[in-house]
């Protein structure tokens, strides 16, 4: 069989070749790898979806099993949800999978990205490949957006409203901008199919391209690696890809597939039935968006009450922390590699990866911007803390302004901090030495490195 | 010992979804199933891997990714004088190709209609009665004293530009400043209920303080003074709907709006005009 293949296609060479690719082991390479197999998930159960969901904001009444909604007018596309949870066999099971794996893809990135950061993968050779990453998380939050805008149901309904009124918001041409992609002012019955197009066919198109793009070049480059014995800039040094590498990674996807059918199947998720139809006059309290939204959420929460008109130019106050802030943050992210190039003019090829503490610096100012995001990320449940803690939404409101100033500066100095005693092989001045470093004396005996 | 295991509870568990799809499905146990039978496979793959097998780890050399031979592609393209000589030529051929997509690109146009001035308009007219969601005419008692109405003009109920939402307060406490405080027959007073932030209705009134409340992101408005923003990323005030009660009792509007209702755009009318 394979003879027969070979005589045809003449790739029995190439495939022995890729199999013997060397592969450097260490844990956090397989961050990567996750959101990979995520996506493998997130196709298969979404294929199923698709199949069963209609993409039609008419309106129909509600006459399925789910007793409280009966007679109740909904959109044919919340109905097809509903028939897809309550009546189609396997079809809820597949549905929460689906919405946990987006989850944990945008999650498996965004970590994924952070390791790459933190240890210098993105240097020179590798700032094409940074850029395609950054694309995949962007694409991956349209995704993660469009999908559960589709049941069109209360909560997804406030999201496309808060959506609409950042797109109008820009400058000049905000009102074209919202009326061509919403097909009007909102609510419109339009965007349900065209946000459909958009998450099963466009977004997805884009996603695999992307991906496989970012792994041919990760095959053209070759893997980076820590720095050890025998490893120098020049060489890779690792396991075949083939036996233990293939297996690894194959029981890894299982093993990510098992947690999200686990997930899936005991742990409930966006219960639409609970939240009930779009209804352009009603919205849900306390209304929280899906994780990775929470930031700019929490960023339109915080923002003061700032709408100035310059020239009779009014600035809408959602303008700045809906459209700018997005805006500058992936491009900032984007173009990261290129900014850290230039000051420290380090133009030189890297294949050995550094250590978070290597530099101190660059260290700092992740965590800094981490710090900034996980911050506007919990600002985004201010109600929901309010109502936890019982303290007034005001002053939960005033504390996040100060901390999303504050926070990021002192988390990003108590991390460069950290990170620079460590280099130095001083004892941390946040947080206790862990360990020293030993160096074996000619004797035979050990003492401690700089004594 | 503990890969054999892993590979039969996987197949135990794949034969058993089988059986439960064919008798029915349940959501927690289809999970649970399709867990074990994916988890128990990759358990057992994960542990042959690491567990029985020790394979060495190699060297390979990395070669420059540049090309070795220094020449580029752009001179491979421009020593074929057909194509380079012909400079008048490849220029039409560009500006052809561009205008070309110009064109392509203007359908996108056929996505949505432009924003006229319909865009901080809605269906209240003068003399339009109040109606609830039902379409039924409202008229002050109608409203519980302190409590709130979604209404909506006459012969449009359920139009989302056009919501709104009226509040009888106790007698005495408005605020109003000139002419709004005429808006307010039987000290009913009714506010846009498209919050003039993100566009979310404004669903939450907290009557002992006489705020509305926008669920979203916490805009606060002063139901007594006009709707003027008192906590809150929202800058403009709800706009007020200017009320009477006609000859049958019925709340009745005097015009529209006579601001935009909902969220800010750049070239937003933000006087307070009839």
């Amino acid at each position: 069989m394979i003879r027969w293949i070979d005589r045809r296609l003449g790739v029995d060479s190439w495939a022995r070749k890729g199999l013997r690719k060397v592969f450097p082991d260490h844990w956090s390479f397989l961050l990567g790898e996750i959101a990979l197999f995520t996506f493998l998930v997130l196709l298969a159960t979404g294929i199923f979806l698709t199949l069963f969901y209609r993409p039609d904001a008419t309106p129909v009444v509600y006459d399925g099993p789910y007793e409280p909604l009966r007679g109740r007018e909904v959109s044919a596309a919340y109905e097809s949800v509903l028939r897809l949870s309550f009546q189609v066999r396997a079809g809820l099971v597949m549905r929460q999978i689906h919405h946990w794996a987006a989850l944990v893809f945008v999650a498996s990135i965004v970590v994924h990205a952070a390791r790459v950061f933190f240890t210098g993968a993105f240097r020179r050779p590798r700032e094409v490949n940074w850029l395609v990453g950054v694309g995949l998380l962007v694409l991956a939050l349209m995704m993660g957006f469009t999908g559960y805008s589709l049941p069109d149901d209360l909560l997804s309904g406030t999201g496309l409203r808060i959506a609409y009124s950042a797109l109008i918001s820009i400058p000049f041409i905000g009102p074209y901008l919202a009326y061509l992609a919403f097909g009007g002012e909102f609510p419109t019955h339009g965007i349900i199919p065209r946000l459909f197009v958009m998450h099963v066919m466009l977004f997805p198109a884009l996603l695999i391209a992307l991906i496989t793009a970012h792994l041919a070049i990760l095959v053209q480059q070759k893997h980076t690696q820590f720095p050890g014995p025998g490893r120098r800039e020049d060489n890779v040094v690792g396991k075949r890809l083939w036996p233990s590498q293939v297996f690894k990674s194959t029981g890894l996807m299982l093993l990510t597939a098992a947690v999200l059918a686990v997930m899936g199947g005991l742990v409930q998720i966006n219960p639409v039935w609970t939240y009930g139809p779009f209804d352009a006059t009603i919205v849900s309290a306390p209304a929280q968006p899906d994780w990775y939204m929470g930031w700019l959420e929490g960023a339109i929460r915080l923002f003061p009450p700032f709408e100035p008109q310059i020239f009779g130019v009014t600035i809408p106050a959602m303008f700045i922390p809906g459209v700018v802030l997005p805006g500058v943050f992936f491009t900032l992210l984007a173009l990261w590699p290129f900014l850290e190039q230039r000051v420290t003019r380090d133009m030189a090829e890297h294949h050995l990866l550094e250590r978070p503490r290597d530099n101190p610096v660059r260290t700092g100012i992740g965590a800094g911007a981490l710090a900034f995001v996980a911050i506007l990320t919990l600002a985004g449940g201010n109600d929901v803390l309010a109502l936890m803690f019982n303290i007034p939404v005001e002053a939960i409101t005033w504390f996040f302004r100060i901390a999303v100033l504050v926070g990021p500066v002192v988390g990003g100095y108590v991390a460069y901090r950290i990170a620079r005693d460590l280099r130095d092989g001083a004892t941390p001045a946040f947080g206790r030495k862990r360990g020293v470093m030993l160096r074996r004396t000619p004797g035979g005996g050990y003492e401690e490195e700089g004594s | 010992m503990l890969v054999r295991l892993a590979f039969a509870a996987s197949m135990v568990a794949s034969i058993a979804l089988v059986v439960l799809y064919l008798r029915g499905g349940e959501r927690t146990a289809e999970g649970v199933l399709l867990g074990v039978a994916l988890g128990g496979l990759g358990l057992g793959i994960t542990v042959w891997a690491t567990r029985l097998m020790d394979p060495p780890e190699v060297e390979e050399a990395r070669e420059p990714l540049a090309s070795p031979d220094g020449k580029s592609l752009v001179d491979m393209l421009r020593d074929e004088e057909d194509v380079t000589r012909r400079v008048v030529l490849v220029r039409m051929l560009l500006g052809a190709a561009g205008t070309l997509v110009a064109a392509l690109a203007i359908p996108t146009l056929s996505l949505g209609p432009a924003p006229g001035s319909d865009l901080g308009r809605t269906k209240w007219r003068r003399g339009l009665r109040a109606v609830g969601a039902d379409g039924r005419a409202v008229r002050p008692l109608d409203i519980p004293l302190e409590g709130v109405r979604t209404i909506f003009p006459e012969g449009f109920a359920g139009e989302p530009d056009s919501q709104a939402v009226v509040i009888r307060v106790a007698p005495g406490l408005l605020e109003l400043e000139g002419r709004r405080a005429e808006w307010a027959p039987e000290d009913c007073v009714a506010y846009s209920k498209i919050c003039t932030h993100a566009g979310c209705p404004v669903g939450l009134y907290r009557s002992a303080a006489h705020e509305l409340l926008c669920p979203c992101h916490q805009s606060t408005f002063d139901v007594l003074r006009g709707a003027v923003p008192l906590f809150g990323p929202a800058v403009r005030p709800l706009p007020q709907l200017p009320l009477a009660v006609d000859e049958e009792g019925y709340l009745v509007a005097l015009s529209d709006f006579t601001e935009a209702a909902g969220p800010s755009y750049w070239n937003i009318e933000r006087s307070d005009e009839l």
